[in-house]
């Protein structure tokens, strides 16, 4: 097998690598997505902390 | 109960922060056999040809767009019964994972149908009940998000959740109770020989991306739960004490 046959997919390349492609995509952004709400709360009671105790 | 001491927030926080990166490490290295499995050692299909291998991220991602859905459900009415803060935050942390899965579901059978079909939507029982199960997600998170007393938020979203749930049977037998143009379940039919009708070379794969799908909501929902947490619980001393917060 080579590696443009795989990629063709037998013709349906655009469907099969369309599906992966769009299955990753939406993966990966839900763990950035999760990463920076984390980031983001820890921002915010940084914040919160630092107007608690002025020093 | 014993199980509700690691229900407290307090306790919950550093337990999940250990398990995460644990279980993502997991979730890559299923994904990649899988990925081999699917796309190098199983054969072609001899109806379908190469384009059946999308069933390596729609099955498992529909699957998930369901078992998602009853984390949510079933969470939301523990929140609802016994007001358990780590219950409410759970079902919230489900919902836009939920929806991704839904999502993915949507997208990749359409790109299935496409070749198959020759179209990439119907208004068919499997597809339209679907598409519901994603403005339930989105209802979800929309009526959360209105509402700004996260406990009272929590609550009214736990009930619009439990009402939903009404449509996972109906995504589930709907190609048994219409005639659709989805295709009946692959995985559970015995074929008149009394074998799976589904090649063990394919359902390896197959079983093994729906174990990482698994592992891979364990780890989002797990870090959207931690964020949740923090914002959640930030009037509390465990929270401020928190190392993570010094600096």
């Amino acid at each position: 097998m080579n590696w443009a046959e795989f990629f063709s997919m037998g013709g349906y390349g655009i469907y099969v690598w369309g599906s992966y492609g769009f299955t990753a995509l939406v993966l990966v952004a839900n763990i950035i997505a999760a990463r920076h709400k984390k980031q983001k709360a820890v921002k915010i009671l940084k914040q919160m902390m630092t107007l608690k105790q002025p020093k | 109960m014993w199980f509700t001491k690691y229900a407290a927030p307090v306790i919950f926080y550093p337990i999940a922060g250990k398990f995460i990166p644990w279980l993502g490490g997991i979730t890559l290295v299923l994904m990649l056999i899988g990925l081999y499995l699917g796309l190098f050692v199983a054969p072609t299909d001899y109806q379908q040809g190469e384009s059946y291998r999308i069933i390596f991220v729609h099955v498992p991602s529909a699957w998930m767009s369901m078992f998602i859905y009853m984390v949510m459900a079933i969470s939301g009415a523990i929140a609802l019964a016994w007001k358990t803060k780590l219950s409410e935050i759970l079902a919230s942390a489900c919902a836009p994972i939920g929806a991704s899965f839904t999502l993915i579901a949507l997208v990749s059978g359409s790109l299935w149908g496409k070749p198959m079909w020759g179209t990439y939507w119907a208004w068919d029982a499997r597809l339209t009940s679907e598409l519901i199960l994603l403005f339930l997600y989105i209802g979800f998170m929309a009526l959360e998000a209105s509402i700004d007393d996260p406990r009272r938020a929590s609550r009214a979203a736990a009930i619009l959740a439990l009402v939903g749930v009404i449509n996972i049977p109906i995504i589930h037998f709907s190609v048994e109770w219409w005639n659709t143009l989805h295709q009946p379940a692959s995985v559970s039919s015995i074929s008149k020989v009394g074998k799976p009708s589904i090649h063990p070379s394919m359902l390896a794969p197959l079983f093994i991306m729906f174990i990482a799908a698994k592992f891979y909501f364990a780890t989002a929902v797990l870090m959207r739960m931690r964020a949740i947490v923090l914002l959640r619980e930030r009037h509390s001393h465990w929270v401020t004490g928190l190392e993570e917060l010094k600096s």
